[in-house]
């Protein structure tokens, strides 16, 4: 959904970036994550003074079979494992020039999430980068404070991960499943 | 000049002016606002207090009940609509809901439910339930007063709790209630129309095949081994 | 706080404070606060009265949202988006149908876009009424302009429940239109209310609005610059008491707002008082759109033909509406199931919260109160 426009003068200016298309995104590596953001709040480069939306996603390493034919006339099935990865997606606008969305993102591998914090160039990502380390683990270098938003400080885990398991001291309440379930099958009065 | 503290008296004259007016007040409306306990709505007219609200309107929602076509007091598990599909289950989002299908004596899934409970202490009142419902069989119900004194059994709802009539549905929700039977209706009329479409079809597809078959039959010369054979025409 | 290594064994730690800051009086106001919006603590850090440092702690409404949301499908999270943000909840029911329909491109009917936007203008009201009560509670006028907000509020939450049977939580909107028609007679005693409403608003300015006490401890209490609000993400009311022009109902024009003619109040000192006044303004702007609104509502079914199992392809949207209290976006990552990949709420409350320190730090205490009052929170968005 980002406008045609807006991304092309990113690509030009720094090739390292790159394009996904399926997910309409300018990819930023990390170590020009920041200087980017900088270029991209001044007024000949679009003005986006506005971050709106920090978020992170969780894609976990995937098996793709592919299936081949061989110089032989052969099929086989090759197996391929996508490597997983943590994402941190910026939804960026212009308030004074009424534009956007310009979607960038960080993809850090899943053994080291380390992404560049943009909250030096806009401070509505310092809370909102701050959920993602909580819930996701990604590292944020150059944030002023970077500690848990949402769970308690000495929480351990990342709760928003896809391969998160809730620890089993939960405490929860007896439903029709479970425990009265089973209460209601033996035939006893739950007490 | 602008007194000092002519903004606060500003402020109490209008509140003076509620007050004042609050006896006045014919319908009770504006100044007197609050509302009595919603008395029940089937209670007769001369037994609720003067100034009884009933809040609960034509389309409150509270917890679910299942409906049954049964009048009177006929059996309800003879007519209820629910065939245990388990959709509402699956698409429940506080997870409330829980069923057991009922099995014959050989093991064959009878389309009824043994156990439908529904814990009301954790259902949200959302109404998912009743709009993936494709059997009509679950709608909801406005009857609050559900509190008592026990805990876990008392607000664990069991099937026979919640199984309501159909007239009972009529009498809390009317516009509601005659929509979908009038729905209902709809869809039954089309379904037996297209069934009497295709058995008509089959029928005059089995005539035209007998019909074929006699042509044969009486096309193809008989043999009898004593008469002169006939060229066939 | 600053953390020095701590010398005693967990479950406790012993910090040592800078030496600047030994003598300051650490207070906690919260998360049992009458007066902080909801279960929300502050630990402030006061010199005598004043504030020197501020830092807000949020969790404690955190129930997992997004979690839950990827392993249900998308019409089951719907009931939970009226439970973000508890007071507007028609609001973000549009906001999560406004992002999930653009990832299926179903047309919505012209009656439910304009009963969407009715409904909307409703809530719009609902919120800045209870607003301008629950500011004023803090401010210490214990209940009455509170209880004149309510009033009106009851009025339009029986509306709600006549329309959708819930007063609250009302899980009305759905992809491609609305659950059902709203009842004979709606539209009527919705003019009704509209109709009456401006004299309820004269009434409330004349109590409030020339109130001394109000003007002195409202006025260049935590103030607010443009460039500052832009920078931190601010929107909503806060950012148009700041002097900014963006009103996502002008900028995005989303449903059909392009047809209705409605002015942006905004501020220009960006203090509490322009955050208090911007409301009552921009209630008036709700009564123009209503009026427009319900004048111009044509006849018709109220459901597209939405697909009957809601599956739409892989694809990752940003849906965003002007929630009375801010810009309250939906980020969906689909991914061809029934069931979404990612799903995130923008939460207007928690980034407009990114300046509560900057504001508070010098006024004194009971202004934090006055200046966590303007700006506007519900915890149930802020920590979803």
């Amino acid at each position: 959904m980002t406008s045609p426009a807006l991304h092309e003068p990113v690509l030009q200016q720094f090739p390292a970036t790159r394009w996904d298309a399926a997910a309409r995104a300018l990819i930023v590596p990390a170590d020009i994550a920041r200087a980017v953001a900088q270029w991209l709040t001044q007024p000949a480069n679009g003005e986006f003074d506005y971050c709106s939306n920090v978020t992170g996603v969780d894609f976990l390493p995937k098996e793709i079979k592919e299936k081949t034919k061989n110089a032989d006339g052969t099929e086989e099935t090759l197996t391929r494992t996508e490597p997983g990865s943590l994402q941190v997606v910026y939804h960026l606008y212009s308030m004074r020039r009424r534009t956007g969305p310009l979607v960038l993102k960080q993809v850090a591998p899943r053994e080291k999430p380390v992404a560049a914090s943009l909250t030096p160039v806009w401070r509505s990502c310092e809370l909102q980068e701050r959920e993602v380390f909580d819930l996701f683990g990604v590292r944020f270098e150059g944030h002023p404070d970077l500690r848990r938003l949402l769970m308690w400080d000495e929480f351990e885990g990342f709760p928003m991960r896809r391969d998160y398991v809730e620890p089993a001291d939960y405490e929860w309440e007896p439903t029709p499943h479970g425990e009265v379930l089973e209460k209601h099958r033996r035939g006893k009065v739950i007490s | 000049m602008k007194l000092l503290g002519s903004g606060i008296f500003k402020g109490m004259a209008v509140t003076l002016e509620n007050f004042v007016r609050s006896y006045f007040d014919r319908d009770r409306k504006h100044h007197l606002f609050t509302k009595e306990y919603a008395w029940k709505s089937d209670a007769p007219a001369d037994q609720l207090p003067a100034r009884a609200d009933t809040t609960v309107t034509t389309r409150s929602r509270n917890f679910p009940m299942l409906l049954h076509d049964g009048k009177g007091s006929e059996d309800p598990m003879a007519s209820i609509r629910c065939v245990a599909c388990q959709i509402c289950e699956r698409e429940c989002p506080p997870q409330c809901i829980f069923i057991e299908k009922e099995y014959d004596a050989n093991g064959k899934f009878v389309k009824r439910p043994v156990i439908f409970d529904i814990d009301i202490s954790v259902c949200m009142s959302c109404q998912i339930c009743v709009e993936v419902c494709p059997f009509d069989a679950i709608v909801m119900n406005s009857e609050f007063e559900l509190s008592n004194n026990d805990r876990f059994n008392g607000l664990l709802v069991r099937r026979d709790a919640l199984l309501k009539s159909n007239d009972y549905y009529h009498r809390i929700h009317p516009e509601e209630a005659q929509e979908r039977d009038d729905r209902m209706a709809r869809e039954k009329a089309e379904k037996e129309a297209k069934q009497a479409a295709a058995d008509a079809a089959k029928k005059k597809a089995a005539e035209l095949a007998a019909e074929k078959a006699a042509e044969l039959a009486a096309a193809k010369p008989k043999v009898d081994p004593a008469a002169p054979t006939a060229t066939p025409q | 706080m600053s953390t020095a290594a701590p010398i005693a064994a967990p479950p406790y730690k012993l910090v040592r404070h800078d030496e600047a800051e030994a003598g300051l009086l650490e207070v906690s106001m919260g998360p049992h606060h009458p007066s902080t919006h909801g279960v929300f603590r502050m630990d402030v850090k006061l010199d005598g009265e004043t504030v020197v440092r501020l830092k807000p702690v949020f969790g404690y409404l955190h129930r997992n949202h997004e979690k839950l949301a990827e392993g249900m499908s998308y019409l089951s999270s719907m009931p939970f988006t009226d439970r973000l943000d508890y007071f507007n909840s028609m609001a973000n029911n549009w906001a999560y149908a406004l992002a999930a329909e653009k990832l299926v491109d179903v047309p919505v009917p012209e009656r439910a876009q304009y009963l969407r936007v009715i409904m909307a203008e409703l809530t719009r009201l609902v919120n800045h009424t209870s607003l301008v009560g629950f500011f004023l509670n803090d401010l210490g006028a214990l209940g009455t302009p509170l209880l004149y907000a309510f009033r009106e509020r009851e009025r339009i939450l029986d509306l709600f429940e006549q329309a959708s049977g819930a007063r609250m939580m009302c899980n009305y909107f759905r992809f491609g239109g609305l659950r059902c028609d709203v009842p004979a007679g709606w539209l009527d005693r919705t003019r009704a209310l509209v109709g009456g409403f401006p004299k309820f608003l004269d009434e409330f300015e004349k109590l409030l609005c020339e109130n001394e006490i109000i003007l002195a401890r409202t006025q260049h209490v935590g103030v607010l610059s443009g460039a500052q609000a832009i920078n931190a993400g601010i929107t909503g009311p806060m950012l148009r008491a700041s002097g900014v022009n963006y009103d996502l109902r002008k900028v995005d024009a989303y449903g059909i707002y392009d047809r209705f003619s409605f002015r942006v109040p905004l501020g220009a000192a960006g203090d509490c008082y322009d955050r208090f006044m911007i409301r009552m303004l921009e209630m008036r702007e709700s009564l123009k759109i209503l009026e427009q609104a319900l004048r111009d509502i044509p006849e018709g079914p109220v459901m597209g033909n939405a697909p009957r199992v809601f599956k739409p392809a892989a694809a990752e949207v940003y849906g965003r509406v002007e929630s009375p209290k801010g810009e309250l976006g939906f980020y969906l990552i689909a991914d061809g199931t029934t069931k979404p990949y990612r799903y995130r709420v923008r939460p207007p409350s928690l980034i407009n919260l990114t300046v509560l320190e900057d504001l508070c730090v010098g006024h004194s205490i009971a202004d934090a109160v006055v200046i966590l009052g303007s700006i506007d929170i519900v915890l149930g968005e802020v920590d979803r």
